[in-house]
């Protein structure tokens, strides 16, 4: 069951990023990826990760995205501006160069005995553990993210606005 | 079998909540109607039986099922067919969370949770699958190809995603203080006396999730997604039959959840106040005594104020008779149901598994009235308010809801930490 499920969601992962990559209309691209998305919350699911599930769907999908599609509509694309995708001679040398590297990696990821990990507990993918984490082992990391997003939101303030 | 328990579970709640859109409409007519001082729809029949304008809603399910369905062709047609799914499809499924009441324990079986699901993660799942009801919209608006659609999209887009921040942080005191994100540990934690409830213990928290609520759902006072007077329908301009009903009903449903969410957050879900579930569960046969005298009662004395409306050559047609139609049976079922007290009142028992099945059932009660009346809130408040302008809504939202629901979040931390 568990290997079907995973297939199933893996392999619409795959497929609806692969039709994110090919789509010419960008909206279109952007509602593959948000299915892509989808995919992968139940993918986290499959690990026993609810919180990180459930934080996929909100706010990739339910934030980030939206705000993509909004940047998309006020763009305005013609369908004429959209030109067909025609492959490119560098553009095949360097996706079968970038396929290479991927194989050679995992290839030397795979030869090394992989160390058994300790078991987890069945609730360390709830909230209150991942929070628990988040506020004591990880806190300098976690401060410093949010310490780099609002420098982010800074500067877009400052671009946004001509005169302060 | 736990699937099939589940997939019954669903198909029940996706069947109340659908059932319940039609009389919303009927009471959003009403309600409007009285509010403005008119009448309200009485024209619509069966054989000259009205019910009130109930008529209308059904008259309205027929039309829009037969309507021919236009679908415009400068349009993008996949995705304009797929939007009105999504508005449906994300406004029902969030009910798979709420807690309709106790899980009810029989004898030694597993306790029967009376949820869909009870996810560890509960609220979480609600605003993570309220968030996407933005693309409905969104897309609709922008698939339709139509410079009002478009705006209204867009409108609704930027409303949503900004109204999102603050309804989400608003919440967060009340997982404060329960210590979890379980929608039933919520409700446990808020227990049956009322002042225990997160109304009293949160009202800054409650207002602003209201607010952010009636946002979301695009309703009255923030419905500038569909401004009439500016943007002739907003999103859902191109739509006709069917997939414009789809985003309507999508609407209603979208009331029915906020209410669900707002009773169960705030007004202690299925919890009746000052009545806890061990005394009723110990009184069981008083209570169901109670209970059969009270509908008894209600019965007789509704159905005689309704018979008393009963004049005859007040309109000279059949309408005379409608009172008689509910308030004739209404008497006899609550004579009948008193006399069947007199006879066998004193040699009802209950089985063992009464008390449980007997909480349980009106725990449901309580829980569908606070519903009910949140969805007759959300219709009040349509009737009352004007439209806000939409800078006036962003500066609401961003300036004003979001640094109280933060200083909420400040004092409830502080309060939780000197306890």
């Amino acid at each position: 069951m568990e290997s079907i499920i995973f297939y199933a969601f893996g392999g619409l992962a795959v497929v609806t990023a692969l039709l994110m990559v090919t789509r010419q209309n960008p909206i279109f691209s952007a509602v593959w990826l948000v299915v892509c998305f989808f995919a992968f919350a139940v993918l986290f699911l499959m690990l026993n990760a609810q919180f990180i599930a459930v934080l996929q769907i909100l706010l990739y999908a339910g934030a980030i995205m939206v705000l993509f599609i909004f940047v998309i509509m006020l763009l305005n694309v013609r369908e004429e501006e959209l030109k067909p995708k025609v492959l490119q001679f560098s553009g095949i040398l360097g996706g079968g160069a970038a396929i290479y590297l991927i194989i050679l990696f995992a290839l030397g990821v795979l030869k090394e005995k992989v160390a058994s990990f300790p078991i987890l507990p069945a609730d360390f993918g709830y909230v209150a553990p991942v929070g628990k984490l988040l506020f004591t082992k990880y806190l300098i990391p976690f401060e410093l993210t949010s310490v780099l997003l609002l420098v982010a939101i800074v500067g877009s303030v400052v671009m946004g606005k001509r005169k302060l | 079998m736990d699937y099939t328990v589940a997939a019954l579970k669903t198909f029940l709640i996706f069947f109340v909540v659908i059932n319940i859109v039609p009389l919303l409409i009927w009471l959003e007519r009403k309600g409007a109607a009285y509010i403005q001082d008119r009448r309200g729809p009485n024209r619509a029949a069966i054989f000259g039986v009205r019910l009130g304008g109930l008529i209308h809603s059904l008259n309205d399910v027929v039309k829009l099922l037969f309507k021919e369905d236009i679908i415009p062709s400068h349009v993008n047609k996949p995705l304009f067919i797929l939007a009105p799914m999504i508005a449906m499809f994300v406004a029902t499924i969030t009910m798979a969370v709420i807690p309709f009441g106790d899980p009810v324990v029989i004898g030694s079986h597993a306790p029967f949770l009376l949820q869909v699901a009870d996810l560890n993660v509960g609220l979480l799942y609600v605003f993570a699958v309220s968030s996407l009801g933005v693309y409905g919209v969104m897309l609709a608006g922008w698939a339709a190809n139509n410079k009002y659609a478009l705006l209204g999209g867009l409108r609704s887009a930027a409303q949503m995603v900004s109204y999102e921040v603050s309804m989400g942080l608003s919440v967060v005191g009340i997982f404060l203080m329960a210590g979890s994100l379980r929608l039933s540990d919520i409700v446990n934690q808020q227990g049956a006396n009322l002042f225990h409830w997160n109304i009293f213990l949160q009202p800054v928290a409650f207002f602003i999730f209201l607010a952010a609520l009636f946002a979301e759902t695009n309703r009255l006072p923030f419905d500038l997604p569909e401004g009439e007077s500016e943007l002739v329908a907003g999103f859902h301009v191109e739509y006709s039959s069917m997939k414009f009903a789809l985003f309507f009903m999508a609407e209603y449903a979208h009331i029915i959840v906020g209410s669900c969410i707002i009773a169960t957050l705030f007004f202690g879900g299925w919890n009746i106040p000052f009545v806890s579930s061990e005394w009723i569960k110990m009184n069981a046969d008083l209570v169901l005594k109670i209970l059969w005298m009270g509908l008894g009662l209600f019965s007789v004395v509704g159905g005689s104020l309704l018979c008393r409306r009963f004049k005859k050559q007040r309109y000279g047609d059949l309408r005379d008779f409608e009172p008689l139609v509910f308030g004739v049976p209404g008497v006899l079922t609550g004579f009948g149901l008193l006399g069947l007290f007199a006879i066998f009142g004193n040699k009802v028992f209950l089985p063992e598994w009464g008390p449980s099945v007997l909480l349980a059932a009106i725990q449901i009660g309580v829980f569908l009235a606070k519903v009910l009346f949140f969805c007759f809130f959300f219709i009040w408040v349509r009737w009352t308010l004007p439209r806000f302008r939409y800078d006036q809504l962003m500066k609401l939202g961003w300036k004003i809801m979001l640094p109280l629901a933060l200083a909420n979040i400040l004092v409830t931390a502080w309060v939780a930490l000197v306890n």
